[in-house]
């Protein structure tokens, strides 16, 4: 088991033919992931080479449309390899073909955009009166399930699979972590990005991790900005039985100041990282000073 | 980007809110001339980015022309929290009846909009909505739809303004609006909103931030970043396109995405209360491409700062491998040469790693400092801070 992402997802890489389409493409084949296609409006009908993990060549079609990608490959994921300017036209098109799962890598997407295309995908639902599409970003590296699956940039060769569920708003922050713990393993590993407008969210993954068998224990990095983490905290101490570790980054940073992520910034002595992990420790969570703390507090866990 | 209240007062003169002459001024003559050109009484406002300068002397009322300069010779220069006001803004005098509060920000948690508005304006609009919650209408707006006549309506109605005020308020409503999501701004706000003497509604005051995303599509905007006050090595590093942001301290700090540096800073904090109490020096993220050139200016930026004692340069190899890394700190040296005078220690982990060490190891330049663990990286940096401040 995993959450949101495992080998038998079908994947479309929006942005295929691009350069970091191309690159990205190829690393997830490498990683073991089914990509059956590719959307480029301007290159329908032609197809891309790559080679998949075994080093077979594959040969995959590109599409006009998510709607005909999803048609004649059966797709539910899609991973967007977009530029800023043309994110939300792409995001709005996977939406409204419904596809499930959405990941979109693009950083310095205007804040506007992500909050409208976010809120299309809120008025698509299904029979079960859930939005039909999922959305992991933007500003984020993705999700990977070790040894299954990759949409997005995570590198597939930091870890294997194992019982360690992770969620963070940063990317190499993830990495790190994965490094860290790379004896252990991961379920799933997703970055659910640094902008101040996401689709899924910590609470959203916690719930998922919750409910995932194969996950026993949960990391979830966070850092400042915003009150995701404070509402994480209270979602945490209601809803999770599983072992949570926290991280946050930016005890440093000075007001005012966006750091690197558009979302990162303390305004007015809110979304600092001294209230988030007072916030998550209240709720039970161990919280490491620094990467390496947060990932022995987590070894404990297994030490049982 | 936070904008001045000129700023803000100019776009929402260009999106159609109701707002009264105002004009900017950089010397005390320009106060005068500004002051005539409008006639009559005039407020002089400090420009800066920072509440509380009525409070602190930056807001002076001027019935003439010779008041306003005198007025202005005494704000220009002056400290209000820490900004020096560089500019004032000579602004029509109004009649004032009623003070409303309207604001339009992005609401992260929810990921929509959300309209703020009071019956109750120019006070603190936290503590209002602290004491008297009640006081302060709270609506939501999809960004799909934004604010129209429907939605502007429904915002004076929870407000609780008299139905004969509403069609005014709601056109002043639907220009913010326009201002809100014509300019990319994530937030829009009016404190005071005004009804003057003779019925008006006017936007006295305005707080306006916009995103710093939207550059490609805002090309008006880049005139809107006041130069005077930016730090000059972040403009350096902006022109070099690099992500940077200057602090207070000896450690100068380079790492591979925004979460990991800032995870830097905050491991050699911890570290530096064991050696002196050193901090970092600065943000920098190079992101994904760790080519010589990129390294280069960072270290360019970093060593132009002069507190900084050392350089920890942290790196985590995901998709850039260690080699490459390894490559550009070498040849970034190359580049620098002589200019380069700070101890640098490095550790870099991930992929590749074993290349990356025996690549430094091997071009052996005695500036370079290896570390295995972020964490003795940070403490062998902190350290080295330590020491060249000590011998000072």
């Amino acid at each position: 088991m995993s959450i949101y992402l495992n080998k038998d997802s079908k994947v479309i890489v929006q942005g295929i033919t691009g350069g970091e389409g191309t690159k990205h493409t190829a690393l997830m084949l490498k990683a073991g992931t089914n990509i059956v296609g590719g959307v480029n409006a301007r290159k329908a009908g032609t197809a891309v080479s790559h080679k998949d993990k075994a080093g077979n060549d594959v040969e995959l079609p590109v599409f006009a449309t998510v709607a005909e990608a999803m048609e004649k490959t059966g797709a539910d994921v899609s991973v967007a390899f977009v530029p800023p300017k043309f994110a939300k036209d792409a995001a709005v098109e996977a939406i409204e073909a419904g596809i499930g799962l959405l990941v979109v890598i693009t950083e310095g997407i205007p804040v506007q955009d992500s909050a409208e295309f976010f809120n299309l995908s809120l008025t698509k639902t299904g029979a079960d009166g859930k939005p039909v599409t999922r959305i992991i970003g933007p500003n984020c590296p993705g999700i990977i399930t070790p040894g299954q699956a990759l949409a997005g940039i995570t590198p597939s060769n930091i870890t294997e699979a194992g019982p360690i569920g992770l969620v963070s708003k940063s990317g190499t922050l993830t990495y790190q972590m994965m490094y860290e713990l790379r004896d252990i393993g991961f379920s799933t590993s997703i970055g659910i990005g640094g902008d101040p407008v996401i689709g899924t969210t910590h609470i959203d993954a916690l719930e998922a991790f919750e409910n995932d068998p194969d996950t026993k224990a949960i990391v979830m990095i966070g850092e400042i900005g915003g009150d995701a983490e404070e509402r994480a905290a209270d979602y945490i101490k209601a809803h999770v039985t599983k072992p949570v570790v926290g991280y946050v980054a930016g005890f440093t940073a000075p007001e005012g100041k966006t750091m690197g992520h558009a979302g990162a910034i303390v305004s007015g002595g809110s979304g600092t990282a001294e209230g988030k992990k007072e916030a998550l420790e209240a709720a039970g969570v161990k919280v490491g000073k620094t990467p390496s703390e947060t990932a022995s507090l987590l070894r404990e866990v297994f030490k049982g | 980007m936070d904008l001045y209240e000129y700023q803000a007062r100019d776009l929402f003169e260009a999106h159609g809110v109701p707002v009264l002459a105002g004009i900017v001024a950089q010397t005390p003559e320009e106060a005068k001339a500004a002051a005539e050109k409008i006639g009559g009484t005039v407020v002089v406002k400090a420009q800066v980015k920072v509440g509380g300068r009525g409070k602190a002397g930056g807001v002076k009322l001027a019935k003439s022309a010779d008041e306003a300069q005198q007025h202005a010779e005494a704000i220009l220069g002056m400290d209000i929290k820490g900004h020096t006001v560089h500019r004032v803004m000579i602004a029509q005098g109004a009649d004032i009846a009623d003070e409303y509060y309207f604001s339009i920000l992005l609401d992260r948690a929810n990921r929509d909009y959300l309209v703020m508005c009071s019956k109750e304006g120019g006070v603190e609009i936290e503590q209002l909505a602290v004491e008297r919650p009640e006081a302060l209408a709270r609506v939501s707006v999809d960004p799909n739809t934004g604010i129209d006549a429907a939605k502007a309506k429904e915002i004076a109605e929870q407000a609780g303004f008299p139905e004969e005020q509403h069609e005014q308020l709601a056109h002043a409503f639907i220009q913010l609006w326009t201002v809100f999501s014509n300019e990319d701004a994530t937030l829009v706000e009016v404190n005071p909103l005004v009804k003057t003497g003779d019925g008006q509604i006017i936007a006295l005051d305005g707080k306006v931030t916009i995103d710093e995303n939207a550059e490609f599509r805002q090309p008006a905007h880049s005139e809107l970043v006041d130069e005077q006050t930016e730090d000059p090595l972040e403009a350096k590093a902006k022109a070099n396109d690099l992500n940077y942001v200057k602090l207070d301290g000896q450690v100068g700090i380079i790492g591979n995405g925004a979460g990991l540096v800032m995870s830097t800073l905050d491991v050699v904090a911890y570290a530096g209360e064991a050696h002196g109490g050193v901090k970092p020096a600065n943000f920098l993220d190079i992101g994904g491409g760790a080519s010589a050139e990129v390294m280069a200016n960072g270290l360019d930026v970093i060593l132009g700062d002069e507190q900084v004692e050392s350089v920890f340069v942290n790196v985590f190899g995901g998709i850039t491998s260690c080699d490459a890394v390894a490559n550009g700190i070498v040849k970034a040296l190359e580049i620098l040469g002589d200019s380069a005078t700070k101890p640098l220690v490095v550790r870099l982990d991930g992929n590749n790693v074993e290349e990356g060490r025996r690549i430094l190891e091997a071009a052996n330049h005695p500036l370079v400092t290896t570390a295995d663990t972020m964490d003795a990286g940070a403490d062998k940096a902190a350290e080295l801070a330590h020491s060249a401040r000590t011998d000072k």
